[in-house]
């Protein structure tokens, strides 16, 4: 059997984080090929079952990024974000999946560095955990 | 033109779902008038399977399920149930979305049988001795139980018409779902039969129908603790009501007697995993982050009525 190589769901808002990876692009920050990166207008925007149907559906991490508290585009996008996101990590924990799995970070449009590094810490943690449990079929 | 003719299986349910029906009192009468019951197992009409396995495929206009699908007596029953009916319709919280009864998917079938057959206080049962899906009795009676597995909501093992939430459905609800279903005045095919408005709409405790704003969330309580202000938003006083986000069908039950709603009634239409959209939606409410961590059993809570039809289903690792 192939060597497993993780699939890891970064939702990223268009206004920072999304161009914090551009940026990471342009400087040749290099991070692992195991990110895939779907833009979204806010962070506000991600509703928690972005999170659940991207479980469901195999992804082995999710990471949410959004712009530093007073960034938001939108003015209150992300404290919104934090409290859902919150809830819903606290149930999904409840629910047997491994803390680690899903993560919320801001990460601002210049900070191409920290995007490379969080991605590259993200990837080895989630190797770490192996794979969705959802996935593997442990215990279904 | 003859009558309609109805079937009615209680599977993974506790039997509630069809005292709503029989709680249509005088208009029950006119139901049964109207209509043909061929088969209502295992509670109202004498019916065997072999009955129901007997008849032809789409030879009963309207089949109704309650409750879950939870052993491979149910899974075989609702396969026929689709292959007999016309219409099929999940009735009650159990079938369309898993009910109460789904939250046996955070332990594993053989934990719950140990719980209850070996593991609880009252138990006597040295030999440990748990039901066998089957048995020889005194070396020549063979005798069988159905399996059992994970809860599942009817529509992940069969195709589904038409949902009604509630547990059970409130009778109003359920008239004028039967009186739809008599008069043909049904909504497309995979829809919930519902008003389409959700409980705040219709509820008397929300400020927005009297013009007013609807406050954040400052403190989060318990059911039992202190009296909601009489006329009051709960979710404003910390009662953690998920009416926004469950259809309002039931004549808004709970917040008229001081508790929040717990979701029973189903989703609003749009929304397919009530669970996680309540946690969404309640998060909002909060007036800051910290009262997150506050909330206690967030899947007992937002989870109650819908695991098994929720994206994850069941608990992960159990
Ligand atoms: S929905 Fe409620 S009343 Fe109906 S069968 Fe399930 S538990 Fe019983
Ligand atoms: S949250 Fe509950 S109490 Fe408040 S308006 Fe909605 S249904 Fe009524
Ligand atoms: S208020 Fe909510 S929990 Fe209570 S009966 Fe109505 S839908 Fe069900
Ligand atoms: S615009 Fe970036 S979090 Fe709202």
């Amino acid at each position: 059997m192939a060597e497993w190589e993780p699939r890891i769901i970064v939702i990223a808002c268009h206004w920072c984080t999304y161009q914090g990876a551009d940026l990471a692009g342009s400087l040749r920050y290099s991070y692992p090929p195991s990110i895939h990166i779907v833009r979204v207008p806010c962070s506000g925007r991600v509703e928690p079952e972005f999170i659940t149907e991207a479980i469901k559906s195999g992804a082995d991490g999710v990471f949410v990024g959004g712009c530093h508290f007073g960034d938001c585009h939108y003015r209150s996008g992300n404290y919104n974000t934090i409290k859902r996101f919150n809830l819903l990590k606290r149930a999904l924990v409840d629910l047997g999946l491994e803390d680690e799995r899903v993560k919320l970070e801001w990460i601002s449009g210049s900070e191409g560095k920290k995007f490379a590094e969080e991605m590259t810490v993200f990837d080895a943690k989630i190797r770490e955990l192996g794979p969705n449990p959802i996935k593997g079929g442990a215990n279904v | 033109m003859s009558k309609p003719k109805l079937a009615y299986y209680l599977a993974g349910g506790c039997g509630g779902c069809d005292i709503a029906v029989v709680d249509l009192s005088e208009t029950l009468v006119d139901v049964a008038l109207a209509v043909d019951i061929v088969f209502w197992a295992p509670t109202v009409a004498d019916a065997k399977y072999k009955d129901l396995e007997a008849m032809p495929d789409g030879s009963i206009d309207v089949g109704l399920i309650t409750g879950n699908v939870r052993n491979s007596e149910h899974d075989h029953i609702v396969k026929v149930m689709r292959k007999k009916c016309k219409v099929l319709i999940a009735y009650g919280i159990c079938a369309t979305s898993g009910g109460i009864k789904s939250l046996v998917n955070l332990y594993t079938t053989e934990q719950l049988l140990d719980k209850a057959y070996v593991d609880t206080m009252s138990t006597d049962n040295p030999d440990k001795v748990i039901p066998q899906t089957s048995c020889i009795v005194d070396s020549k009676y063979d005798l069988t139980l159905p399996a059992l597995f994970d809860a599942k909501p009817l529509d992940q093992v069969v195709s589904v018409d038409y949902y009604i939430g509630g547990c059970p459905p409130h009778y109003d609800h359920v008239k004028t779902a039967f009186t739809a279903l008599l008069t043909g005045q049904l909504p497309p095919p995979g829809s919930w039969i519902t008003s389409g408005k959700a409980l705040c709409e219709v509820c008397g405790r929300n400020p927005v129908l009297t013009g007013k704003p609807k406050k954040f969330t400052t403190t989060i309580k318990r059911t039992f603790e202190g009296t909601p202000t009489e006329g009051a938003c709960l979710l404003e006083e910390g009662y953690l009501c998920l009416g926004p986000i469950t259809q309002g069908d039931c004549g808004v039950k709970c917040p008229n007697a001081n508790m929040p709603c717990r979701g029973c009634g189903g989703p609003i239409p749009g929304v397919k995993d009530f669970g996680t959209r309540a946690i969404s939606a309640i998060a909002s409410m909060l007036e800051k982050e910290e009262l997150v961590d506050e909330i206690p059993d967030p899947v007992h809570l937002f989870y109650r009525y819908t695991l098994a039809g929720s994206a994850l289903g069941k608990k992960l690792n159990r």
